[in-house]
Formats: C-alpha cells, structure tokens, sequence
C-alpha cells in the first residue's frame, strides 16, 4: 500500500500541517513531515476534514439500475467527500432480508470508492405489516445497525414500538421516515399559501410533526434509540428539543435542500423540486439551519435520490419525489452554516462525520471505522476541500446517472479536491480514481 | 400579451380589458349575420389537447377557433398514443413538430399547461389544469357580469362552494381583483385551502349573511365523489347550509345575478327554481364563452401582427 504526504493542509481550517498516511491509518499530523517515498499531495490552503459519513442514500441498486447503481452513487460520493454512505433500503427487492444487504454490501466493496453500509427495512417489503428479518441482517456480513422503511412510514404505531424495542437487541436504531400517511394522501408540497395559489395539493407540517411526537414518546417509553429521517418543519425541531431536555434518546438529520431551499421553487412546476417531505417555508429553514448549529439536530444527511429523466421530465404531479444531493450536500453546508458563521469547520465535521458515524455504529469498528478525528493512529479517511472555489452547477458535470439537481444553475462555494478512504485516494485534484 | 395565457396573473388589468373588449366587438361584428365566421386565423392550426374529458370548454374552444377560420384538431387522451404511455413532453413535441400555433390543454395535473409552455415554441392556452386555475372560464365569467351589470369595478361577488378544489374559483379571485370586483368566498372550512387567507378576498363560513349584500353570487359544483371523504356530513346538509334555493335567492338585490360555470348539480348546490330564473346567466355564460376564447386566440396569435 502507498504511502501519501499531503502537505499544507489545514486541519479543520486551523493552522497548516502536513498529514502522512501510511497502511491505511494516519501515521503523523504536523508542520513539516518528510517523508521519502511518499507520494506528495499538494493540498495547500486546503481544508482538511474526516471523510463525510451520510446516513441516508438511495443508490437504486438492485431494481433501478437505469436511474443509479452503487457504483456511480458511490463514485458521487467520493466525489462529495464522502467516505461512508448508508443505501437505503427501498430497493427492488426491497433490502428486507440478509441476502439483499449483503448483494448491496458487496457492489459496494467492489466498487471500492467508500464504504457502503445497507439499511434494512423495518417491515417486510416496506409493507408496514410485519417485522422483517432485523436480526439476520444484523448478523451479515453487511452488519446492518440502521433500519428503515425509508419513503414509507411505519405508521403503524404498535408496530413501531415493537420496531424499537426490538433493535435494542441489535444496538440498532430505527430511523423514521415521519409522515402520517392519512393526513398525506395525494400530497404534491408544503400546505400553505402557495399550494394554495398553486392548486397541488398539501403536506401538512402536522403529518410530520405528529409522527415525530408519537414516536419520541413511544423511544422514551421503551427506552430505544429513535433517529429522524430528514426533519423538515421548525415544529419538528421544537418536539426534538423537547424531547432531547426529558432525556428522550433520539437523533435527527436535516438533509442540504432543506437547509437551503423553499416552497418558492414550486412556483416553476418544475417536478426536479418535487421531494418527500416537501421544500418548506423560509421560516423552517432558519428554524432548521438553528437547530443543526445547536446540535438538536444531529447530522447532515442527503437522501441523495436518483431519478431518471422520465420520472421528472413530466407534469408535477406524475413525477417521482426526490432529488440529488452527494456531490453538492457540502458546497451547500458551507453556503448555509459556514459563510453565515453558524458552524466552523470542527461543528462541520461534527455533523457531517463524527455523529452521523455513531447513529450508524462505524465510530467503533477499528481500523474499518468512520468519523474518527484527524489525529494520528486513526483511519485515513478525509476530505480536502478548497472553501474559496465557487462554481456553477452543470447537472451534466455529475458522476450520479441521474440528473435531477435541484442546484442546477446555482452557484455555490466550495470544491472536494481531494478525498482518501483508508489512505487510499479515491479522488485527486477532483477527479475521481476508479 | 403575454405569449401565453397559463393563469389569470398572466392579465394585468389593461390586458384583461383588452380581451374583454375584444370579445364585445368580436360580437357586435357577428350580430346578425348569417355566416359567423371571420378569417382573421387562416391558415393558422389550432390544437385542442384534452387529458380530462370535457365536452362544454372543448366545443367552445374548437367553435371560437373555427369561427376565427383557424384549422383544429382535436386530440384527447383516450384512444391515443397518450393511453399507450406517451409522455405530456412527447405529445407537445409531436405536436409541435407537425406546425401547430396554439395548443388549448386541458389536464388533470395542476401546473401541466406550465410544462408544456416551457416545452413548445407555439402559445398555449390554459383550459384548466388540475385544482389550479382556469383562466378563459373567468373571463367569460367577467364579460358576462360587465355586460349584465355594466361594469366591474367595486361589483361584489360572493364564488360559494369547493373552492379547495377549484380551478374555477381560484381564476376567478385573481381575475377579478384585478379588475377591481370585491370577491368574498363562501364554503365550509374544510372547502377552503390552508393559505387561503393571502387570497385577494374574503372568507366567510355563512352564505345567509353575504347574499344580502353581493351583486353576483356565482355558485361552483361540488362533486360527489368529496362526499366520501368527510368534507362535509351529507349532501343533504351542504344543499341547506350553502346551496342556492328560491328562499335565499329572494334574499338577493333586486339586480343580483346566479352565476355557475356547469355543469350543475340541480338540487344540491343550486336549486332548479334558480338555475332557471331571470337571474341566472348560466346560459348566457356558454354563450359568451366562445366569443372570449375567440378574443384570445385572437390576440394570442393574430393580434401582434
């Protein structure tokens, strides 16, 4: 295995050094190093940060090859400066038993750009009825911590406190996708004055915000882990709090279109804004950016969803929800929490690596580990990025096979120059490597 | 004008007139003679592409274009290749590729006709999308009022019924506040959307304490099918607490006008007895219809040159 120098480097935006990386682990931090027979990379003035773990992907492998496969998802997170992805397991088949979590663990392995870690569903065939086989896919060799009906809700409430009771077994959690599905039935966006205007019809921040409440109460009553998928409502972000001050174990994400987009982009009908849960107001996104600075919300996660150019060239209604997000979620961090001074560089990686890491249980795997710290002796996963690059985005530019950027056009700041998995490049000078 | 008619924001007051305008004198060229048929379109294709079925806009779209000498073609969804899986882009291009100038689309999806604009090079005409809007039914709804009342401006219009789910309605609010009518909407909450309140208008739970006071009372169709979803307890209880009777009726001003943009649920909303009295303009609105469309596809396309 090479070794790399990289050399100039500021960890965490603090002041330079050189970072050697040598068997796959971090063999030294500080000015100065040499080391011969390193390969040298230049990452002056660069940023330098843990390699970003996102809890929630949709990498369409198996089923939807067409619209993204976990090697082109894997090679956008790379691209992203991602070295950890949770695939979601809405899948077709549906990642319900091990067989399905270990094929999706092992097209990640193979493709070698960052770890792929499989979600398995709650239910069986995301069906809401019956438990799937949560035990078993902890057990293979996909070691499957995080379990989710993702895209459905497990509405059903005995069954979701059977759910998390039942991974406490698994050290598991179960993450929710928080939408009372009676109170959203035929929902197009946001329920407010511009779906009102508009004529689709509305997602009532209640159908979120009333699932959230339910289940924080059902995780304190039995003692589980609770994570949150995508929180999307400033009335989310209250009942967390709340939550969190009676001691409630529970976690949250709010993904990179939520912290920077409003309901105003339906005005286009442009389906390529069409998401679950929809683009909120301008006040749940101050309410969001607040709660991801102060921590009550925990992490950011993308819920990267690839569609094909069919499912979202069509009117609104018809078309799928859900948009990209790997290669720009930390372009978007940094225009909404770094430039405003919400986070620094050490809150960035907080919640970008070291907390989604442990929801997921990688914080404790040794030397396969994610969202260590920079500091010698740890997994050489980072990411360097040049904070003061500004581009526009070329949704033709992307690595993902899809193309429904809802950044399409947008400048935002912030370029990943270089990302390691292991010590091992797997983008250079933004160029990805396999 | 804009290149296309997509909503009724797309009208600022001037334009609106305009069209209005252009519908009377479009009739008084007509009045009397025996061939109604003006060349101004010649040569011109006119496409009427209906997702939904509709027979009354669809008949007064093609009767306003053919009375403007345009050639139209009909297409509607059934039996076409949209039934075997074409897509809303795939049609307008096809479309377009064969030379149409105008396409009037009618769709089941709220925002289809904006798609479609951003599509095709040719001006297209909103004929109701969705529980969006349905912009040429207000204007003839405002060409009928101006000429029954003779004018608009500081008229009160009470639009009464499921204004959640009409496009009717919500063209109508618009439309009229930018003509200056005073629009109240009248419904049970649970036919009101969330958001309502940013509306140009305003809202009222009790159809008995706004009839007094309003110059039309245009009366929208409640379909059966929001009967089963807890709207409202029963048709029954809907027909008394805001259907349009002979007893309420006689509540009105001596020159208030019933309006409804069909078709009608006789009994539920509207009773016969005031469907068929002098005050309903409920004919002469599908009358007036074509000579509005006639005056848009006019200006839309022949008017700039």
């Amino acid at each position: 295995m090479s070794t790399y120098l990289v050399t100039g480097a500021r960890p965490y935006g603090e002041a330079p050094a050189d970072l050697l990386l040598e068997d796959g682990r971090i063999a030294g931090i500080g000015p100065g190093l040499s080391a011969p027979g390193a390969e040298v990379v230049d990452a002056a003035g660069l940023v330098a940060l843990p390699g970003l773990v996102d809890l929630h992907t949709h990498l369409r492998e198996p089923g939807r090859e067409d619209a993204e496969t976990v090697e082109t998802g894997s090679r956008a997170a790379a691209l992203g400066g991602y070295t950890a992805v949770h695939a979601m397991a809405n899948t077709d088949p549906v990642a319900d038993t091990a067989g399905v979590v270990e094929q999706v663990w092992r097209l990640g392995r193979d493709a070698g750009l960052v770890d792929v870690v499989p979600v398995g569903a709650v239910t069986v065939g995301l069906g809401g009825q019956r438990l799937a086989e949560l035990g078993a896919m902890a057990d293979s060799a996909a070691r499957v911590r995080v379990f989710s009906d993702d895209g459905m809700c497990v509405a059903d409430p005995a069954l979701m406190r059977r759910a998390l009771e039942y991974v406490k077994a698994l050290d598991g959690v179960v993450a929710q996708h928080a939408e009372e599905p009676r109170l959203t039935a035929g929902a197009q966006m946001h329920e407010g004055d511009r779906s009102a205007r508009l004529g689709l019809t509305g997602w009532p921040a209640a159908a979120e915000e009333a699932i959230i409440a339910r289940d924080v109460l059902l995780a304190g009553h039995v003692g589980a882990r609770l994570h949150v998928c995508h929180v999307s409502t400033a009335g989310s972000v209250e009942i967390l709090r709340w939550a969190r001050s009676r001691g409630v174990q529970v976690t949250a994400e709010v993904t990179p279109h939520h912290l920077l987009l409003t309901d105003a982009c339906a005005e286009s009908y442009d389906p390529v804004f069409k998401v679950n849960p929809p683009l909120r107001t301008d006040a749940d996104v101050q309410a969001l950016r607040q709660a991801l600075a102060d921590g009550v919300v925990d992490a950011v996660a993308t819920d990267h969803a690839p569609h094909a150019v069919e499912d979202k060239e069509s009117e609104w209604a018809a078309a799928r929800p859900g948009m990209l997000g790997l290669e720009q979620a930390l372009s978007v961090v940094l225009a909404t929490m770094v430039e405003p001074g919400l986070l620094d560089w050490r809150g960035v990686a907080d919640r970008m690596s070291a907390r989604p890491a442990a929801i997921g249980r990688l914080d404790g795997r040794g030397p396969l580990a994610h969202g260590r710290p920079l500091a010698p002796g740890e997994p050489a996963n980072l990411v360097l990025l040049d904070p003061a690059a500004r581009s526009v985005v070329d949704p033709a530019a992307l690595s993902s096979r899809s193309r429904n950027s809802p950044y399409a056009g947008r400048e935002l700041p912030g370029r990943v120059v270089h990302t390691f998995l292991r010590g091992v490049p797997t983008v250079l000078d933004g160029k990805a490597q396999r | 004008m804009k290149r296309h008619l997509l909503e009724a924001a797309d009208l600022d007051r001037a334009d609106a007139t305009l069209v209005l305008d252009t519908a009377a004198q479009i009739d008084a060229a007509l009045a009397g003679r025996e061939v109604k048929k003006l060349p101004t379109l010649r040569g011109r294709t006119v496409v009427n592409l209906f997702y939904e079925d509709s027979t009354r806009t669809r008949i007064s779209f093609e009767l306003a274009a053919k009375r403007l000498s345009a050639d139209v073609i009909n297409f509607s969804a059934k039996g076409s290749s949209v039934s075997k899986g074409e897509s809303l882009k795939d049609t307008a291009l096809t479309l377009e590729a064969m030379g149409s100038d105008a396409i009037v689309v009618r769709h089941s999806a709220s925002g289809a006709p904006h798609r479609l604009a951003h599509w095709v090079r040719g001006s297209v005409v909103n004929a109701g999308d969705g529980t969006h809007e349905h912009p040429t039914q207000a204007l003839l709804d405002a060409y009928t009022v101006r000429r029954r009342l003779g004018r608009l401006e500081g008229v009160r219009v009470a639009v009464v019924g499921d204004v959640l789910h009409s496009r009717v309605a919500r063209s109508n609010v618009r439309l009229l506040h930018t003509l200056g009518a005073e629009v109240t909407l009248v419904a049970p909450p649970t036919l009101l959307p969330v958001g309502v309140g940013s509306w140009p208008a305003e809202v009222s739970y009790d159809l008995d304490a706004v009839l007094p006071k309003a110059d039309v009372v245009m009366m929208l169709r409640v379909q059966a099918e929001r009967m089963n979803a807890s709207f409202f307890p029963s048709a029954r209880e809907y027909s008394r607490r805001y259907g349009l009777d002979a007893r309420r009726m006689a509540a009105l001003g001596d020159d208030a006008i019933v309006m409804h943009p069909g078709p009608m649920n006789r009994g539920m909303e509207i009773a016969a007895e005031v469907a068929d009295s002098v005050r309903s303009t409920i004919v002469e609105q599908v009358g007036n219809g074509v000579s509005v469309r006639m005056a848009v596809l006019y200006l839309l396309l022949g008017g700039a040159q």
